[in-house]
C-alpha cells in the first residue's frame, strides 16, 4: 500500500490558504507536511495527512477542488547521498520523478514524498533494496 | 410527415403569397393603426410603395418599446370585441407586452404550431406532455392546441413538482416531451434521483425544446440525459410574432423553417439598420402577414442568426434559420470583433473539466480591450502540467471560435455567482 496525498487547487486569492487550513482543523485532519506551489494565477496545495480521505470529504463540501493520488514516502537516512542513491535506484528502472518534498519524522530520520509514475511498481522496486516506505496505515497513526 | 402543402410551395409560390399578404397588411395597418400611420407617414412611404417584396425594406421597423409606448392595446388592427385571447410577456422592467388574437389568429397559430410539432416528429399517437408554465406565457397553450390538432394525447402537467412530472411519464407514457431545454435536462436529473433511468424505465423519444437557446452542447447532454435515440429540435417564436410555430428544426437538425407563408425574415446590421445580403450573419427582423389583431411590420427579434434558402433534404422549401447565436442586446464588441456570450459557452461546456457557469470580462489596457473568462475546475488534479495544458486548450478553442486571445482563470468549483432568473455573466469595465 503506498501512501495518499490530497492536493487541493486554489486560486490566488488573499486569504485562500488560510481556508484551507481552517477547514482541516476544525476537522481534525493533522498536517504531516505540506508543499506549496504556484503560477501567477493559481497554486497547488500538497498535503500529506493523518487522514486524507476525511480532508477531501470536508474540503469538497466546502466547495474546494480536491484529488486524492498515490505518492511514496521514503524514509531516508539523515546523511551525505542517501537521497541520490534513492533517485538513482528508481532512474534505473524508468521510474519518473515528478516532484517531491521533505517530510520530518521523528527522532534521526527523515523521509521524502516522492510522486513518481508507476508508484506501486516504485514501491517494490524499493522493497527489493531493503528501502522502508511509510504507508496509509503509518500516517494514521501519526 | 409534413403537415401541409405549403410547406413545399416553389420560392416563386411562396413569394406571390408573401407579396399579396404583405400589401394587404401594410394597407389594413395604414389604415387601422394609428402609430403606424405615423411612423410611415413619417418615413415618408405610403401602402401604395410597397410593390415588390424588396419594398419591404422601406418600411420602418417596429421594436419592443413600440408594444410598451402603446400599452396595452394601441397596436391591436381590431377592435377589442373581436380579441378572443389575450397573453402578455413578462417584462423585466416596467409593463409588460401585451398581445391579442382573433379567432382566426388562433386557428392560424395552432396551424404554426402543428407544422412545426411534425417536423419534430410528433405524430397522432403520441402522449405529450408540455412542461412549460401555462398561464400569461405564449409557450405551453401555443404547444398544447397544435399538438392536440395532430391528435397526440396531451398532458397538461405545466412546470413545477418535478417528481410528480416524472411520475406522470412513467405512468401515462409519455413518448414526447415540451419543455425548455434547461428543465428538460433538469427534469432527467430528477428521475435519476428518484431511481428511474430515463433511458430504460421512460418512454420518452421526442423533444420539443423552446423558448430558450439550444446549443449544440446542450443538446449533447440531452442525448445524454434522455437517451442518443431521442429526436430533440428546437423551435422558435415569440409571443409578440404569435408565440411558438414562427419556425422549427426538421428531423436533419440543420436550422429551423420559418413558416414563410405567415411570416417574412430579414436579416439586418443591429447597428445601421441595413438590410444584409443572403446568407450573412445579423439581427432576424420578421413581418407578419396574416395577423389579424396584432399584425407587426418589421419586428426587430434582437436575435442573431442567418438564413439558409437552400432547399433541405427533408422536402420543405421554407428557409431555414440558424439555430441563434445569441441576442444583439448581449453583443460585445471586443478589437473589433463581435463576441456573442453563447459562443464563450459553448466552448466552457465541451470541456468535462469545467463547470458550466463563466464569467467574462472585459477591460481596457491602454488602447487595448482584454478579455478574461473566468471558469470554475470542477475535476481535479495534482499536476500543474494537467491544469497549463487545460487553460491552454480552452484558451486556443476560444481563439479558433471568437478570433481572439483572452485570459482563462481557472477557479475553485461555486465561487462565481449562481442566478436563479436570467445569468448576468458579462462585466465589460471599460468605459463608455
Ligand atoms: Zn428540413
Amino acid at each position: 500500500m503506498v501512501a495518499k496525498q490530497l492536493s487541493v487547487f486554489i486560486e490566488n486569492r488573499q486569504g485562500r490558504l488560510g481556508e484551507v487550513l481552517a477547514v482541516l482543523k476544525e476537522n481534525g485532519v493533522n498536517i504531516l507536511s505540506l508543499s506549496l506551489a504556484d503560477t501567477t494565477e493559481y497554486g497547488l496545495l500538497r498535503l500529506i495527512v493523518n487522514d486524507s480521505q476525511l480532508g477531501k470529504e470536508m474540503l469538497s463540501k466546502e466547495g474546494f477542488s480536491t484529488i486524492v493520488s498515490d505518492v511514496l514516502v521514503v524514509k531516508i537516512d539523515h546523511k551525505c547521498g542517501s537521497l541520490q542513491g534513492l533517485l538513482t535506484i528508481l532512474s534505473k528502472e524508468n521510474i519518473n520523478v515528478e516532484y517531491m518534498y521533505g517530510l520530518s519524522l521523528d527522532g534521526d530520520q527523515a523521509s521524502v514524498v516522492i510522486k513518481t509514475s508507476h508508484p506501486e511498481k516504485a514501491m517494490e522496486i524499493l522493497k527489493a533494496q531493503k528501502i522502508s516506505t511509510l504507508t496509509n496505515e503509518d500516517l494514521k497513526d501519526m | 410527415m409534413i403537415w401541409s402543402k405549403n410547406e413545399t410551395l416553389s420560392r416563386a409560390e411562396i413569394e406571390k403569397i408573401q407579396l399579396e399578404r404583405l400589401i394587404e397588411t401594410i394597407n389594413r395597418v395604414y389604415e387601422k393603426v394609428a402609430p403606424y400611420r405615423e411612423k410611415m407617414d413619417k418615413a415618408g412611404v405610403k401602402p401604395t410603395d410597397i410593390k415588390s417584396l424588396q419594398d419591404l425594406s422601406k418600411l420602418p421597423f417596429v421594436t419592443k418599446q413600440d408594444l410598451r409606448d402603446n400599452y396595452p392595446y394601441g397596436l391591436f388592427a381590431v377592435p377589442t370585441n373581436e380579441i378572443v385571447r389575450i397573453h402578455a410577456s413578462s417584462g423585466t422592467t416596467g409593463k409588460p407586452t401585451v398581445v391579442g388574437y382573433t379567432q382566426k389568429d388562433l386557428e392560424v397559430w395552432t396551424e404554426c404550431v402543428s407544422r412545426i410539432a411534425c417536423m419534430g416528429g410528433a405524430k397522432k399517437e403520441d402522449i405529450a406532455q408540455i412542461c412549460f408554465g401555462y398561464g400569461m406565457f405564449t409557450g405551453a397553450l401555443g404547444l398544447h392546441y397544435g399538438l392536440e390538432k395532430i391528435g397526440a394525447s396531451i398532458v397538461p402537467s405545466s412546470t413545477g413538482n418535478s417528481e410528480k412530472q416524472i411520475m406522470y411519464m412513467k405512468d401515462f407514457g409519455t413518448t414526447l416531451l415540451v419543455a425548455t431545454p434547461s428543465y428538460a435536462l433538469r427534469l432527467a436529473e430528477v428521475a435519476r434521483e428518484i431511481g428511474v433511468d430515463p433511458k430504460k424505465d421512460l418512454k420518452v423519444k421526442i423533444g420539443l425544446v423552446g423558448s430558450e437557446l439550444l446549443t449544440d452542447a446542450m443538446r449533447q447532454e440531452m442525448y445524454k440525459a434522455w437517451g442518443e435515440d431521442m429526436l430533440v429540435t428546437s423551435n422558435y417564436g415569440m409571443s409578440e410574432l404569435m408565440g411558438p410555430g414562427v419556425s422549427g428544426e426538421c428531423e436533419y437538425l440543420d436550422g429551423m423553417h420559418i413558416n414563410e407563408d405567415f411570416f417574412i425574415p430579414e436579416i439586418i446590421n443591429p447597428e445601421t439598420g441595413e438590410v444584409l445580403p443572403e446568407g450573412e450573419k445579423g439581427e432576424l427582423v420578421i413581418t407578419c402577414i396574416s395577423k389579424e389583431a396584432l399584425p407587426l411590420i418589421r419586428y426587430r427579434t434582437k436575435d442573431i442568426t442567418r438564413l439558409i434558402y437552400e432547399p433541405c433534404k427533408c422536402g420543405r422549401t421554407f428557409v431555414r434559420m440558424e439555430n441563434l447565436s445569441g441576442r444583439s442586446d448581449d453583443m460585445l464588441k471586443i478589437r473589433g470583433v463581435n463576441v456573442f456570450p453563447s459562443q464563450i459557452e459553448e466552448v466552457i461546456l465541451s470541456f468535462s473539466e469545467l463547470g458550466p457557469h463563466y464569467e467574462i470580462i472585459v477591460e481596457r489596457e491602454g488602447y487595448n480591450d482584454k478579455l478574461s473568462i473566468r471558469v470554475e475546475l470542477v475535476s481535479s488534479t495534482d499536476s500543474f502540467a494537467v491544469l497549463e495544458n487545460l487553460s491552454k486548450k480552452v484558451r486556443n478553442k476560444l481563439k479558433t471560435i471568437l478570433g481572439l486571445d483572452c485570459k482563462v482563470m481557472l477557479e475553485s468549483p461555486n465561487t462565481l455567482q449562481r442566478f436563479e432568473g436570467k445569468a448576468k455573466r458579462i462585466r465589460d469595465l471599460r468605459s463608455k
